[in-house]
């Protein structure tokens, strides 16, 4: 059931992406890049310093049942 | 006109910039950190540095320390409290083609009873005029479990899967989702823990495979006056029938400093105030059992996997204690959040409640980027 799953999940993901992909071809970046300016500010960051990010995932880890997809990439828990 | 040129090749320049994947920033960080919350103490210092090289390559080294002072519920109640220290480290690899960044990591963590090592690759792709950033990313990890006075005596393997896909919406929202599936194989439980069944306390039986998925979606707004929201929703769900709901809500503003002429630093303002306010609620697992009535193959009173909810509400400020612009910027952080955990169908056996325990984290770090 796993690998399965897993199989799934994944051509499911390369699916969504190549439709992410396609859809570029028919509609134009509506955002210039000159109109990016604010977004660029480190207040738009959804997390600053990995390091503190780190920390509180961990935190989480070992405290609640649930992980992932969290947008910190890479690394593990360490933990049971 | 030769104005007009030189605004007119700026634009160009900039906007060559914006569509090439750039590397992360190189930047250091040096951080102490402390939780305590429910007789558990872990503090220690963490440190982090990132350079690139030429351009193309940007390397990263991180080091965290956890001294364990372990006085919890479960320890106090079934065995004696003790202290542990782990300690991790995270190398990296990050190289841009054109639009795309590749990202090679491993990562090792290490204490006396529990060894883990992780590889990852990850990928990540600007589309779209630079608008979308796609990334996949894959893990692999092998964890070594051990007992104390007994050594290492069994393994888990792990595999996780991550989509992630960052769309600007306008020149001031932002927004992205987030995917991951996590398979498990192997020892997944304590080996220290035990569970209750009939009222006496037997080792916990875990499941040897887990597969979860996990979907968050984040949006992040400039609401002008600098200052900018986002919020956040997870969605959780795992073969061992725990769901799991996770939304948070944050708002980041700078504030003005009396006698800090405008202009000196980035806007003119050297204090930024992160505030945050995060909800967690979890259904329990098949097998989780306060105290259980009847013998199953897997049995377990972890109260990781019990139905609870968590509340925390948290700031963070960050002063700028030096920049120069284009060059270097050096500042010192301070974090806190107080957290409240609330168990549903786990009682405290000392006094026959439900179980419930206040949290505080503390972060505390100086952060620079050249």
């Amino acid at each position: 059931m796993t690998a399965a799953m897993n199989a799934r999940f994944l051509v499911g993901a390369l699916a969504l992406a190549a439709a992410m992909l396609a859809s570029g071809c028919a509609v134009q970046p509506w955002v210039k890049p000159y109109e990016r300016e604010r977004l660029a500010d480190p207040i738009m960051k959804f997390s600053r310093d990995a390091l503190a990010e780190k920390h509180r995932e961990h935190v989480h880890n070992v405290l609640e049942g649930s992980r992932g997809a969290t947008g910190v990439q890479g690394g593990g828990c360490g933990c049971n | 006109m030769a104005g007009q040129v030189a605004g007119l090749l700026g634009g160009v320049l900039a906007a060559g910039n914006a569509v090439a994947t750039d590397l992360p920033e190189d930047r250091a960080e040096a951080m102490y950190h402390v939780y305590e919350g429910g007789g558990v103490t872990a503090k220690g210092p963490a440190l982090l540095v990132r350079k690139s090289l030429a351009d193309k390559v940007s390397l990263s080294a991180s080091y965290y320390v956890d001294a364990v002072s372990n006085a919890s519920i479960d320890v106090v109640t079934t065995a004696s409290p003790f202290k542990e220290t782990r300690k991790a480290y995270d190398l990296g690899v990050d190289y841009v083609v054109r639009d795309t960044l590749l990202s090679l990591s491993i990562y090792n963590s290490d204490e006396p009873d529990y060894q883990a090592d992780t590889v990852g690759v990850d990928v990540a792709q600007e589309i779209f005029g630079g608008m979308t950033t796609v990334s996949l990313g894959y893990s692999r990890g092998l964890d070594q479990v051990g007992k104390k006075d007994e050594g290492f005596f069994d393994s888990a393997r792990h595999w996780n899967y991550r989509l992630g896909v960052t769309q600007i919406l306008t020149p001031i929202w932002l927004m992205s989702v987030n995917a991951e599936a996590v398979a498990d194989d192997g020892f997944l439980g304590n080996p220290y823990r035990v569970a209750r069944v009939f009222g006496a306390a037997v080792p916990e039986r875990n499941p040897r495979t887990r597969s979860s998925r996990a979907v968050k979606v984040r949006v992040i707004g400039d609401i002008g006056e600098r200052r900018s929201v986002r919020a956040e929703y997870r969605y959780f769900w795992d073969t061992w029938d725990i769901h799991a709901h996770t939304a948070e809500v944050g708002h980041s503003r700078y504030i003005d400093v009396p006698g800090v002429v405008p202009g000196a630093t980035a806007g003119g303002q050297k204090l930024l105030l992160d505030t945050f306010l995060r909800y967690y609620t979890q259904s329990g697992a098949l097998f989780y059992s306060d105290n259980a009535s009847s013998e199953t193959e897997f049995v377990s009173r972890n109260r990781q996997l019990s139905s609870f909810n968590s509340l925390g509400l948290g700031a963070r400020l960050s002063y700028t204690l030096a920049q120069v612009p284009g060059q270097y910027e050096i500042k010192a952080n301070g974090a806190y959040e107080f957290k409240r955990f609330d168990y549903k169908d786990f009682t405290d056996v000392r006094t026959g409640s439900p179980f419930a325990f206040d949290a505080h984290l503390l972060q505390l770090y100086i952060s620079a980027t050249f």
